[in-house]
């Protein structure tokens, strides 16, 4: 009797986690499994007949150079972000961690960029580094500012040259992104106990000593979750490119994610595209792992 | 006098912090102004005329992609799936959060960290399963579909923060409702939920946002002009070499205005948000 109304009542309370578990089941857990079937065959998406290709779609991918470029590509953009968002973002945490006047202006301002979407982003930038000329003018902001103030040999064709593109990118994706490193590091520098600076200011620290040794050993898990972040962010930024270079992309503004849209819908190699998703989650996923060990090692420190 | 310079190296120092917060934040807004200025120019003036504030002024280029561009579609599709996706979001999220924080039934553990492994998995990888079973079921090319498929984007973290929330709260006003005889689902909607606003609201901002400026989604979901949103709309104008200029910059602007005025309205919530860690 007891039994059965315990029973009852594990019934009724996991009917609260039903409606999760139903969304989540279809449209996360099924197509996680499904991938790898999927990738051990060789498939249009619309023919009736799969051909069984065991591991083929990965030997093919191991030697598939435009796949690895778009992987060097993707880690490219990631390095930039790492450097330079990252150390602006730092920069601008420690400006606003005293008391200055407008730090909530610019607070406000700097989390602009990160709430806008990646394809407004685009398109305004493509527009402002646009490489045409009319009338012996540059229409592009960037080219027409650079011809004006005498540097007119630096005009571009920034998102079509191979040596500028990727950069560019990069250099965009960085600036839509340090609002969340810089509003996550400066929430971390406030947490610290400023007599801890008093202190090191009467042992007679100067400003980089207390950095070095206050701030920063302080500051390692709040860095950590923004590297990883910034990590797995930049690795997966497809739809920037899509916006600023065009769909019909040309092989050096590749990056994982568009290969595998590109197998996808041009090429209709289904089963290629899912290997490319099974090694594209499986790197992301050992990174994600590495980083969490890594935090949990900083933390009991 | 050694007084005297320790001041002026200060409010030197002060001085170039200011520099640097104020270049970033032109560089921050220079963009969007650009935006708004290049779409009050006309075909002719946009590539000649360089000048910050345009001589003359056209509004015309919003009708044209209001009416011509489709955009008015778009704008009530975007608003219609950012409402529903993040209503969605918080009654199952916050029914399972709840449970998974109060009740008690076999296997509450396992699942829960299913949901939060699952946050590891990067979405872009399972694009191809996902479309495919979407056919499948006959949800491609339907609001449901996208609707469903934007609600489990959004689940994992809505759960992990509305749980951390529940675990923190105490549970005296639930035991009063419940000597009351109020049964767990009429406490989840009666107590729980309404103690849990700081967190839902956390919720709603930062998926509204995701959802307004999701792309890639809608794009392999929504084939049919009727049902598309204004981010996959906005590629309509990006012919062979963008020929449309001002057009397109008008359709930047209608689909960034919703978004700044939430944001200014409500950056109190994110920042606050953000800095607590409860979003990451």
């Amino acid at each position: 009797m007891r039994n059965s109304s315990r029973t009852l009542s594990y019934f009724q309370n996991f009917l609260f986690i039903a409606p999760a578990l139903a969304i989540f089941a279809v449209f996360y857990v099924f197509p996680f499994f499904y991938i790898f079937k999927l990738s051990l065959f060789e498939w249009n998406g619309i023919s009736p007949t799969m051909i069984f290709v065991g591991l083929e779609n990965f030997k093919e991918l191991m030697g598939d150079g435009v796949w690895w470029g778009a992987m060097g590509h993707a880690a490219y953009i990631t390095l930039i972000a790492l450097v330079f968002q990252n150390a602006l973002a730092f920069a601008l945490a420690l400006a606003c961690d005293r008391e200055i006047r407008l730090k909530n202006f610019y607070r406000v301002i700097f989390f602009i960029p990160p709430i806008l979407s990646e394809v407004v982003v685009g398109f305004i930038w493509r527009w402002v580094l646009n490489p045409q000329q009319q009338g012996g003018e540059y229409i592009g902001l960037l080219n027409y500012f650079l011809s004006k103030i005498g540097l007119v040999h630096l005009a571009n064709n920034w998102l079509s040259n191979p040596e500028t593109a990727l950069t560019c990118i990069a250099v965009v994706h960085s600036w839509k992104g340090f609002g969340w490193g810089f509003v996550m590091l400066l929430a971390g520098l406030q947490t610290i106990d400023k007599e801890l600076y008093e202190a090191a200011k009467v042992d007679g620290a100067g400003y980089w000593r207390t950095f070095l040794n206050v701030t920063v050993p302080l500051m390692i898990p709040v860095i950590l979750v923004v590297i990883i972040l910034t990590i797995l962010g930049s690795m997966q930024v497809f739809v920037l490119i899509m916006s600023m270079v065009g769909q019909g992309l040309e092989f050096e503004a590749e990056v994982p994610v568009t290969r595998i849209l590109e197998a996808m819908m041009s090429t209709k190699r289904y089963g290629y595209a899912c290997s490319m998703g099974v090694t594209f989650g499986f790197i992301l996923i050992l990174v994600s792992l590495a980083f969490k060990k890594l935090l949990d090692r900083a933390k009991q420190a | 006098m050694e007084l005297n310079q320790y001041k002026t190296a200060d409010v030197l120092k002060g001085l170039m912090i200011h520099a640097l917060l104020m270049a970033v934040t032109l560089t921050c807004l220079f963009p969007l102004f650009w935006m708004a200025r290049s779409a009050l120019m006309t075909n002719e003036t946009i590539f000649a005329d360089k000048s910050l504030i345009p001589s003359i002024v056209e509004f015309g280029n919003f009708r044209t992609a209001w009416v011509e561009g489709n955009f008015a579609t778009y704008f009530l599709n975007s608003i219609f799936y950012t409402a529903a996706v993040v209503i969605g979001i918080i009654l199952v999220a916050s029914l399972a959060a709840y449970a998974f924080s109060r009740l008690n039934f076999p296997g509450k553990n396992f699942f829960f960290y299913m949901f939060i492994l699952a946050m590891m998995i990067p979405l872009p990888g399972s694009f191809v399963p996902l479309v495919v079973l979407m056919n499948k079921l006959h949800l491609v090319n339907t609001r449901l579909g996208y609707i469903l498929c934007m609600i489990n984007v959004g689940l994992s973290v809505s759960i992990l923060l509305l749980k951390t929330f529940f675990d923190k709260i105490p549970t005296d006003l639930e035991d009063t409702a419940r000597i009351d005889g109020c049964g767990p689902l009429r406490i989840w909607w009666h107590v729980a939920l309404p103690v849990a606003r700081p967190a839902v609201a956390v919720i709603v901002i930062f998926n509204s946002l995701n959802v307004w400026n999701e792309f890639i989604l809608a794009n392999l979901i929504l084939t049919d002009d009727a049902l598309m949103t204004l981010q996959a709309g906005l590629f309509k104008f990006q012919g062979p070499n963008l020929a449309n200029y001002p057009v397109l910059m008008a359709g930047l602007t209608i689909s960034t205005v919703p978004v700044l005025l939430i944001y200014l309205i409500m950056q109190k919530h994110i920042i606050k948000g953000l800095s607590s860690g409860e979003i990451v």
